[in-house]
């Protein structure tokens, strides 16, 4: 699991910075949009790349079990009324709500559904509103999605991850991958927008697998496509393999090999890029949730390690504060259970962090960022990225930064020539 | 009682002692054979220095000496000894133990009549002791073996008296056998240094000579210059000339050392002492100078003197290019105190703004390099060491090189190298290995002689830039650490040599250029260029790594273009760890240096040219 970032302590009412206030800027009803997360910690076994803050039943006990996750979780979501309350913050209805994990179908669709009701009982869904739920493929039945449904899920991301099993073996994936058709078209009789999750660079994953993978996903004929590079944190199980000799590390030449085939494919048939790592069927198929991570909007992330994140609203020495919760899943409880804020430490960004995140965020969606709001010192590398290939030109010309693909390739080298 | 009392200690008081009642000497000793803990132990035995002020090593100032227990600069100690009813005063001249400092070793020696050969007893002789025995024998000195560390459980001091024996003439039995640890057998050694070391003889009325063995810069009392004198007499607030420069000062202060200085009214024939006359810089103190009287002037200086020459060059580079004014000061200060350290500014297009340094040998160079990083707080960037190239031209044009990428390109006519002699000590069983490691480097064998049944001393010519590498080094490893080394410059000779230009994306990389023999040409080429591979990271754009002669190729790398940096998921609790980490590059990018387009990280070029080695160390390890 990645470390929780270095930070100060949070307030033990969560309070915000008092410098945090409503923003005149952002849609016509004057508030910004605002986004629920809900991390749910749970899986059936680890899988030993992920580095994610999950933990399987037998790592748990003390009041952190799952039964009881739905009612812990919306403990923090009273505290999050209060909190946005005495920010003046609290009127706005969510306008995406994803729950992520772990695998949030570890828990009963009815749990989800109650916890998505209490969201909605604190701050109201949004018209049209997205609510996402990540899923395994092998977590979810016809029923348990229609229950979802029911209760306002509009959307679900099974996390696929390949098609081929010896790819799914060295990641520990346990789900059989003939099942994942069968999952997608219940979800979509059920209703809801679909979206499948692929790794991509897997040790021993040859080129011809990885076609296999984006062929399968196109033959389910889902909307949208997230495929992510495998990257081999450390503390995962898999690091050690690699460290001890018994995995050969992804390539990096493979990787980008096997990005511009999924871009080639995922391109013809319909799904466009949309993010570096996500494709969708039109812009409307897009994940709104995520899309509000890269536009720097307000989230509240519920639930163990989740970060939250809130802009200050208006010019000064600080352009907002992100706070992040305690990992472990009793130590959450405890503090919820009390009324006590779970956060475990929170940083105030300076203007100039923002505006680097800004950036970093920002170049890596198709729209990408207009020219104005980059340094004006750094304004003449735009030239410089569009004749090495690395930004669109036509873009350029009206005043946005795009990436090519080549540049969605070399997207880290792009935004350190684009910041001071 | 060895110490004299009052009435026998007038007679030997400073500028009044008959020649008779001096003895001059020098411990000549391998670095780690304990010379400067017999030293301490003299003193304390003496009573010039209570037990309880004892510091270990005494005689050792400097804070590098005493880690790396090398004595760089000498000095001269004044002790009382008491031998049958007679007190004599004994001067202990400490001299430097290394072969970069062979000429500072000489103006000691010639400052003395005799000499203690020390010897570990467990380990035998090692070849710079050699070097320094062979010089003291020159200087017709009398030598006194002494065999010490006989407290050690490995010590064998029958089977090395045999081989001191064997060494200076003499019977086995004669040897001495101390510990200066314990102090057992120093008293029978101090003795001895009276009985069997000649007075020094001189002309008391003739015009006063007094050679330069040594000069100190501190920052109180300017130079300190320590003299031998050999004929008539220096007094206070009298006008001496130094007889290389005809440079005249004053004596502000005239004294001795015992150990801490002591003011006297002069220092009359035989003595031993130092001198202060105001100077700043040591330069004009010069070590082998005759000092004599401005106004009743020596006609001849006594012999011996010369001009320290730099046989070793490198780059010197502050990783931080804003450390350049500072690394100026510190070499302007530094050399205040070593007339041996010469420098001039040079520019190179992979470093920026540094110097061009000139030092005796690598010990000298990596001594230079500690101080100015300890006592200076500096972090410095050397490039590999190199010597002095004469080039002469087909129009007959000389050039010295002391920089490899200064090496003319056009029609060469020859080159001359430096070439050294070389002395190697190892066991017997090493013979062969020795032999192949020198014939690998170009090396001539001169000859070979055993000096015990199981210990061998070989003699080789080799050109000096085969040994300011890694010679050193792979010396130690082949011989499992048994093989000494020492080497006096022995000319210069005419080689095959060439530069190998390293270039990135076709822009030359000054501080890689290399001047090899024609023959390994190939292999510093191949070499270089892969190591470069690994640690050049990839670009935007594909990067050639070439190895070249003049404008031919001979080895050739490539860096592939860098295709990927970021695919992985970028999700909420991602973004702070993702700002943080671009953060860090960026200030990464702040150590990077441009070569044409290509971006090197400062540290691969400090990797580049520190895995090398500097080879040529031989220093103790920093005492436990």
């Amino acid at each position: 699991m990645p470390a929780l970032p270095a930070g100060e302590a949070v307030p033990a009412d969560g309070a915000l910075p008092e410098w945090v206030r409503p923003s005149p800027v952002g849609p016509a009803d004057g508030a910004r949009p605002f986004g629920v997360y809900v991390h749910v910690p749970f899986c059936s076994v680890r899988c030993g790349y992920c580095d994610f803050n999950t933990y399987t039943a037998s790592e748990l006990g003390g009041g952190a079990d799952q039964a009881a996750y739905a009612t812990t979780a919306l403990r923090e979501v009273e505290l999050a009324v209060r909190v946005l309350d005495a920010a003046g913050l609290g009127s706005r209805p969510a306008s995406t709500v994803f729950f992520g994990g772990g695998t949030p179908t570890m828990l009963p669709a009815a749990d989800l559904a109650r916890v998505l009701r209490g969201i909605d009982d604190a701050w109201g869904l949004a018209p049209g509103a997205e609510v996402t739920t990540e899923a395994n493929p092998d977590s979810v039945t016809p029923g348990s999605l229609r229950v979802l449904a029911d209760a306002g899920f509009t959307r679900v991301s099974f996390g696929m991850q390949s098609a081929v099993p010896h790819v799914l073996a060295t990641l520990e994936r346990t789900h059989d991958p003939r099942r994942v058709p069968d999952a997608v078209s219940w979800a979509r009789d059920a209703g809801l927008d679909v979206s499948l999750d692929l790794i991509y660079g897997t040790p021993g994953e040859s080129l011809d697998d990885w076609r296999a993978s984006l062929e399968a996903v196109l033959a389910a004929g889902v909307d949208h496509v997230s495929a992510y590079a495998l990257v081999v944190e450390p503390g995962t199980k898999m690091h050690a393999q690699v460290r001890r000799g018994e995995l050969a590390l992804p390539d990096e030449d493979d990787q980008a090999a096997k990005y511009e085939l999924a871009d080639e494919l995922l391109t013809e048939a319909g799904l466009g890029w949309y993010e570096v790592s996500n494709w969708s069927r039109g812009p409307e198929r897009a994940c709104r949730h995520n899309l509000a991570y890269w536009r720097g909007d307000d989230w509240w992330g519920i639930g163990p390690g989740a970060h939250s994140y809130v802009a200050a609203g208006s010019d000064g020495d600080h352009a907002g504060v992100r706070w992040w919760n305690v990992k472990h899943p009793r130590r959450y409880a405890a503090l919820v259970e009390a009324g006590a804020s779970p956060g475990a430490g929170r940083e105030l960004l300076t203007p100039a962090e923002a505006q680097l995140e800004r950036v970093l965020l920002g170049v890596r969606v198709r729209e990408g960022l207009p020219v104005d709001a980059l340094d004006p010192s750094r304004r003449a590398a735009v030239a410089g990225l569009v004749a090495r290939g690395l930004l669109d030109g036509v873009a350029a010309v009206r005043g946005r930064v795009v990436l090519t693909r080549r540049g969605r390739l070399l997207a880290d080298t792009v935004v350190r020539e684009l910041t001071p | 009682m060895p110490i004299p009392g009052p009435a026998l200690s007038a007679r030997i008081e400073p500028n009044g002692t008959a020649p008779e009642l001096i003895r001059n000497f020098c411990i000549i000793a391998h670095i780690d054979h304990g010379k400067s803990t017999l030293a301490d132990r003299m003193l304390q035995l003496t009573g010039v220095v209570e037990p309880r002020a004892m510091r270990a090593q005494y005689l050792d100032r400097m804070d590098i000496e005493r880690e790396r227990g090398i004595t760089i600069k000498s000095q001269a100690v004044r002790m009382p000894w008491q031998l049958g009813d007679q007190a004599h005063a004994l001067n202990m001249i400490d001299t430097p133990g290394h072969v970069d400092f062979t000429y500072e070793v000489s103006r000691s020696l010639a400052a003395c009549e005799g000499a203690v050969l020390l010897v570990d007893a467990a380990q035998g002789i090692e070849a710079q002791t050699l070097a320094n025995l062979y010089l003291a024998m020159e200087n017709d000195l009398e030598i006194i073996p002494v065999l010490n560390k006989i407290d050690l459980p490995a010590a064998q001091p029958e089977k090395y008296a045999e081989e001191l024996a064997n060494l200076v003439g003499g019977d086995p039995q004669d040897v001495l056998k101390v510990s200066g640890k314990t102090g057992a057998g120093v008293e029978a050694l101090l003795d001895r240094i009276v009985e069997r070391i000649p007075a020094p003889v001189g002309d008391a009325d003739a015009p006063a000579r007094a050679m330069i063995f040594d000069s100190v810069y501190d920052t109180y009392r300017g130079v300190v210059t320590y003299v031998r004198v050999i004929d008539g007499n220096l007094s206070p607030r009298e006008r001496v000339v130094m007889m290389s420069t005809r440079a005249t000062h004053e004596l502000l202060e005239i004294g001795v050392i015992s150990p801490e200085p002591i003011v006297t009214k002069g220092l009359g024939v035989g003595e031993v002492g130092y001198l202060i006359t105001g100077v700043k810089d040591v330069r004009q103190s010069k070590v082998g100078d005759t000092v004599t009287n401005a106004g009743k002037p020596a006609a001849e200086a006594l012999g011996g003197y010369s001009d320290p020459k730099p046989m070793v060059f490198s780059g010197l580079y502050p990783v931080d290019g804003t450390d350049y004014p500072a690394l100026r000061d510190a070499l302007d200060k530094l050399k205040l105190n070593d007339a041996a350290l010469n420098y001039e500014p040079e520019t190179s297009v992979a470093l920026g703004f540094g110097f061009r340094v000139g030092f005796l040998g690598l010990l000298h160079l990596e001594i230079v390099r500690e101080r100015l990083e300890r006592e200076f707080d500096l972090d410095l960037i050397s490039t590999a060491p190199n010597v002095v190239y004469d080039v002469t031209l087909d129009d007959g044009t000389e050039v010295k090189v002391t920089n490899p990428s200064e090496f003319p390109g056009g029609k060469i006519k020859e080159v001359q190298e430096p070439v050294v002699r070389a002395t190697i000590l190892a066991p017997s069983e090493f013979v062969g290995t020795v032999m192949g490691l020198c014939n690998d480097r170009r090396g001539q064998m001169l000859g070979m002689d055993y000096l015990s049944e199981d210990r061998v001393e070989l003699r080789f010519t080799l050109p000096l830039a085969e040994i300011v590498f890694d010679f050193f080094d792979h010396l130690k490893s082949r011989t499992r650490g048994y093989a000494s080394l020492d080497y006096e410059p022995s000319g210069d000779q005419a080689a095959d040599l060439v530069k190998v230009d390293i270039l990135l994306q076709g822009e030359q990389v000054d501080a890689f250029s290399a001047i090899v023999h024609k023959d390994k040409a190939y292999d510093y080429g191949v070499m270089m260029t892969a190591k470069l591979k690994e640690i050049i990271p990839r670009q935007q754009f594909e990067v050639p790594i070439q190895a070249a002669v003049g404008a031919r190729v001979i080895a050739r790398e490539t860096v592939r273009a860098m295709r990927k940096d970021v695919l992985a998921k970028c999700y909420g609790g991602d973004i702070s760890r993702k700002r943080k980490l671009l953060e860090k590059q960026k200030e990464g990018k702040k150590r990077m240096k441009n070569i044409g387009s290509v971006e090197v990280p400062k540290d691969a070029f400090i990797a580049a040219l520190s895995s090398d080695g500097a080879g040529g160390k031989e220093t103790k390890d920093k005492k436990k």
